[in-house]
């Protein structure tokens, strides 16, 4: 019997956010984003070590050890 | 003639020929980094001073609730330059495209400058990385500038890959030591002369980007040198000004160096020509 409440669920999923170890409840990608406050900033992302553009975010779902970077611009040579 | 009229260059001596990357061309030859200037403030002023139209950044993990990165677009958009991201701290062709694609969707330019490191001391590009890197993206419709050693069959392949700009380095990130393979620099000018190459990394002193300009390349990219530079904003213009001499110096072509002198004052008419020195009208009074 499937359970119909399993999708409403929240879970916490174990995962990495630019090399740090972070427990969230986002299911995607987009969620993780407005979650940690960078919602209205200027950030591109990576899971796992592939890109994940903007407006696939929502539609990226988050596992268990993923490993997530978020980058923005900064100084260089 | 009015006499406030200012003194022109005469029309007959050329203006210096533009320079194009991916047929966009640059108003300067310099391109300059943004890091390790002692302020932002100093930064803005040594850009603007340098006449640099490309500027050089990077991308780097952002804080949580951060707009560190936000703030510093706000400042360099700013200075009206093209940017131009790099890859650096790349290990790998995989992470070098991936950080690729994230600039191109921060800065929605298709430029990167891909740097993929071989070693940590050295910071030596990997040759390897590189070019399998340089393949997939311009597959993926990116204009790359490639962060190279200075050989010629890897710069062969670059091109082959789809590269239209060089980017050799002078010496390694941060020496300061300038040309250190002026020959190999050389080798490749003659065999590409329709690529633009771009010096990066290396040079310490304006004159060694003058020797770079005087032998044919192109451009360089500069960051150390300027902004660790006691001040950088006179080092900047510094830096311009021995760019447009070396690049004016290249087109109005150098002499060759010879292994015997040669006089220049003329020697018909050179009095005295027809006594012998050993002769009798030599003799002491």
């Amino acid at each position: 019997m499937t359970d119909i409440h399993s999708s409403t669920v929240e879970r916490v999923r174990e995962i990495t956010v630019n090399g740090r170890t972070s427990r969230t409840a986002a299911p995607t990608l987009g969620d993780l984003i407005v979650e940690q406050g960078f919602g209205d900033g200027r950030v591109a992302t990576a899971v796992n070590g592939e890109f994940v553009a903007e407006r696939a975010r929502g539609a990226t779902e988050l596992r268990d050890g993923d490993s997530v970077e978020i980058l923005s611009i900064r100084q260089g040579g | 003639m009015n006499q406030t009229e200012p003194i022109r260059p005469s029309p007959r001596v050329p203006a210096p020929q533009p320079l194009a990357f991916y047929g966009e061309t640059v108003a300067s030859r310099l391109l300059l980094g943004t890091a390790l200037y002692p302020s932002p403030h100093v930064m803005s002023e040594a850009v603007r001073a340098s006449g640099a139209g490309i500027v050089t950044v990077s991308l780097r993990r952002e804080q949580a609730r951060g707009r560190t990165g936000q703030r510093f677009l706000d400042l360099i958009r700013a200075l009206s330059v093209r940017l131009l991201p790099n890859t650096a701290g790349c290990r790998t062709a995989r992470e070098a495209v991936t950080t690729a694609e994230m600039a191109r969707e921060l800065l929605d330019t298709d430029w990167i400058k891909l740097e993929v490191i071989a070693n940590d001391d050295t910071l030596q590009p990997d040759v390897f990385g590189l070019a399998e890197a340089a393949e997939e993206l311009v597959k993926r419709g990116f204009k790359v500038f490639p962060y190279m050693t200075e050989d010629l069959s890897l710069a062969d392949r670059l091109i082959a890959a789809g590269c239209r700009v060089l980017m050799p380095w002078g010496s390694p990130i941060g020496t300061g030591r300038g040309l250190a393979n002026p020959q190999a620099l050389k080798t490749l000018r003659a065999y590409h002369p329709d690529v633009p190459i771009v010096i990066d990394a290396g040079i310490g002193a304006p004159s060694h980007a003058a020797q770079a300009l005087e032998m044919g390349c192109d451009a360089v990219l500069l960051n150390t040198a300027v902004a660790r530079a006691q001040d950088p904003v006179r080092m900047a213009a510094a830096f311009a000004a021995a760019i447009e001499a070396g690049r004016s110096a290249y087109e109005a072509g150098l002499i060759q160096p010879s292994d015997r002198a040669q006089p220049s004052t003329p020697v018909a008419g050179t009095p005295f020509f027809d006594l012998d020195p050993k002769g009798p009208g030599s003799e002491p009074l």
